[in-house]
């Protein structure tokens, strides 16, 4: 058998398998056998799906010998153990779904094995998505490639977390707070939380609604966008989708950073590590050197109030959307109770874990009588402030860069007993999630041997501007291809 | 601002979450500190704001109300902890 490199990208690999120097075939065994390698010291998967995973690649090679193939055909892809795959246990990384199969294929995964992309497996998380560091998670922490007694961030950690290491070229995110960009930013790679509305929910398990979105992870603009525009479009099934035009999200790669009016608005700049400033000034500086005009006048004065409108509108959406696990239709069950509410109460307390039950608490307090207007109804009026605020800064620039996340990824178990401090991961991250828009975080160097984001904002519906400053970016640093060690 | 036990075991019953005493004291304490953070919200003026309860421009999204098959029963019952006769079996919720 040839030998295949599999620190290559996604599109590299796809040219190969059209050109027949390897078959998906051997692509997906060589790709089963590194994950294999590295689990035992990374963790980032929940479930490999072997089986699937040959079987896929087998109807992809059949499909390439037609040529009717698309950008991801043959092409393995790891997605997040929160999107259902029908017939594949889908676990949310809870106690409360460890043996929960799903009888449907959630629309984005459905739009992967349309596109004849390989499965691979199912990537570990912070339980229903809660969580900035992948710790989290009833099956146990995921580990970061670059130093592996450090956190890979989250929730989306596990898929971050073997893509940075070459396990698998791309893999599928969701991203309620930041939970792909930080984890992204962490692990060195890149990943994109699409406009809201950009991409089908439906299937996925759901944490907020009103703020989550699924999104790609890859190590260069081409393939983020590749994988993006498999899963992006409107969904019939998801009445939050927008029916709007899905542009080729490839189709400003080129335009270089002349004209490009980039906003550093202040606000991002503060309470971070000097570590993380120092790449995140110098890239800016580097995109004003090829051309673009930084704008340092642009001002988002309610974004510092993001924090608290997030950790009361998430776990409000939270404590309604998991009500649903009540240990009656599926999911972790008491079955010797005294009563149906003793049996739901202890199924639920059981079920879930530590973050999940406290969000749930934050949530039912800001919904209950009394305290509605004061937490929830407040929280969506500065949401309205924070969306204005964003709309009038894309008036004077294009897109806005700040840090991803305020610090490198830090230690397991650092923050673990302080939620507060957990939560000032996505400082950044989150007014994003609030606003809708779209967001980026690209490798901007290293802090002391870690990874650091930049993170790019763009107005609703322009993941393609992300996607070409990204690309020209990656043209004039070489940041996105620095490679962890290697393991296994 | 701080919790007392009673509030906290009140929520955790609207949650329908069986929590131990050690769980009640700790998220009593966590519970508390976070709605501290949530203070700086009543230093923002938001009279005349309308609210934004989600970002995209649409609402009332409808479909044509045409029959389509439905989830097997078989399939959906298979993930159920207790089922009888092609129904969900629950304790009673009525003496």
């Amino acid at each position: 058998m040839a030998h295949i490199d599999l620190d290559r990208t996604a599109h590299e690999h796809a040219a190969a398998l059209r050109a027949g120097e390897y078959t998906s075939v051997a692509l997906t065994e060589a790709t089963l056998a590194r994950i294999k390698a590295q689990e035992p010291a990374l963790h980032a998967y929940v479930t490999v799906t072997d089986d699937l995973a040959m079987e896929q690649a087998r109807a992809a090679d059949a499909r390439l010998a037609t040529g009717e193939t698309t950008a991801l055909t043959g092409v393995p892809v790891a997605v997040k153990d929160l999107l259902s795959t029908k017939g594949v246990r889908t676990t949310a990384s809870s106690r409360m779904l460890e043996n929960f199969t799903p009888v449907i294929d959630s629309t984005v995964v459905a739009r992967l094995n349309t596109s004849g992309a390989v499965t691979v497996g199912k990537a570990n998380l912070d339980e229903f998505a809660m969580g900035s560091s992948t710790e989290h998670s009833y099956f146990g922490a995921t580990h970061n490639p670059w130093d592996l007694e450090r956190v890979p961030g989250g929730s989306s950690g596990g898929s971050a977390a073997t893509v940075a290491a070459r396990g698998v070229p791309l893999s599928l995110g969701t991203d309620t707070g930041g939970s792909i960009r930080q984890p992204a930013a962490l692990c060195g790679i890149l990943g994109l939380k699409p406009t809201y509305g950009r991409v089908s929910r439906w299937g996925v398990v759901a944490f907020a609604s009103s703020l989550e979105q699924v999104g790609p992870f890859g190590r260069d603009a081409e393939d983020v966008a590749d994988l993006l525009q498999v899963i992006a479009g409107h969904d019939p099934l998801d009445s939050t989708t927008a029916d709007v035009p899905v542009p080729d999200f490839k189709e400003h790669f080129g335009r270089g950073f002349d004209g490009l009016r980039v906003g550093v608005p202040a606000e991002f700049f503060e309470g971070l590590d000097d570590g993380v400033r120092g790449p995140v000034e110098a890239s800016i500086a580097a995109m004003e050197a090829n051309g673009a005009t930084i704008v340092r006048d642009i001002t988002l004065p309610t974004a510092k109030a993001a924090l608290p409108v997030y950790y009361i509108i998430a776990p409000s959406e939270a404590s309604a959307n998991l009500a649903r696990y009540d240990g009656v239709k599926y999911g972790y069950a008491v079955t010797d109770g005294r009563s149906a509410e003793d049996e739901m109460s202890r199924s639920r307390g059981e079920g879930f874990g530590a973050e999940v039950k406290r969000r749930i608490m934050i949530g039912t307090y800001a919904l209950s009588a009394g305290y509605y207007d004061a937490y929830y109804l407040k929280a969506q009026k500065v949401r309205t402030l924070i969306r204005r605020e964003f709309d009038a800064a894309f008036e004077q620039c294009d897109v806005i860069a700040s840090p991803t996340s305020p610090n490198v990824a830090f230690r397991m178990n650092e923050k673990l007993d302080d939620p507060y401090s957990m939560y000032l991961n996505d400082l950044y991250t989150i007014p994003v999630n609030i606003s809708g828009n779209p967001g980026i975080s690209i490798p901007c160097g290293f802090s002391e041997g870690l990874p650091v984001g930049l993170q790019l904002v763009a107005p609703h519906f322009q993941e393609a501007s992300l996607l070409a400053i990204a690309h020209a970016f990656e043209g004039v640093t070489d940041w996105n291809r620095q490679a962890p060690p290697t393991l296994g | 601002m701080s919790l007392t036990t009673e509030e906290v075991r009140h929520i955790a019953r609207l949650a329908r979450l069986a929590l131990s005493d050690e769980e009640v004291e700790r998220y009593r304490e966590q519970l508390s500190g976070i709605l501290d953070h949530f203070e700086v919200l009543n230093d923002i003026d938001t009279s005349d704001v309308p609210p934004t309860a989600q970002s995209l421009d649409q609402s009332n999204v409808t479909r044509p109300d045409e029959l389509r098959p439905s989830l097997p029963t078989e399939a959906v019952l298979a993930n159920a902890p207790r089922t009888e006769d092609g129904y969900l079996r629950v304790r009673a919720v009525l003496d």
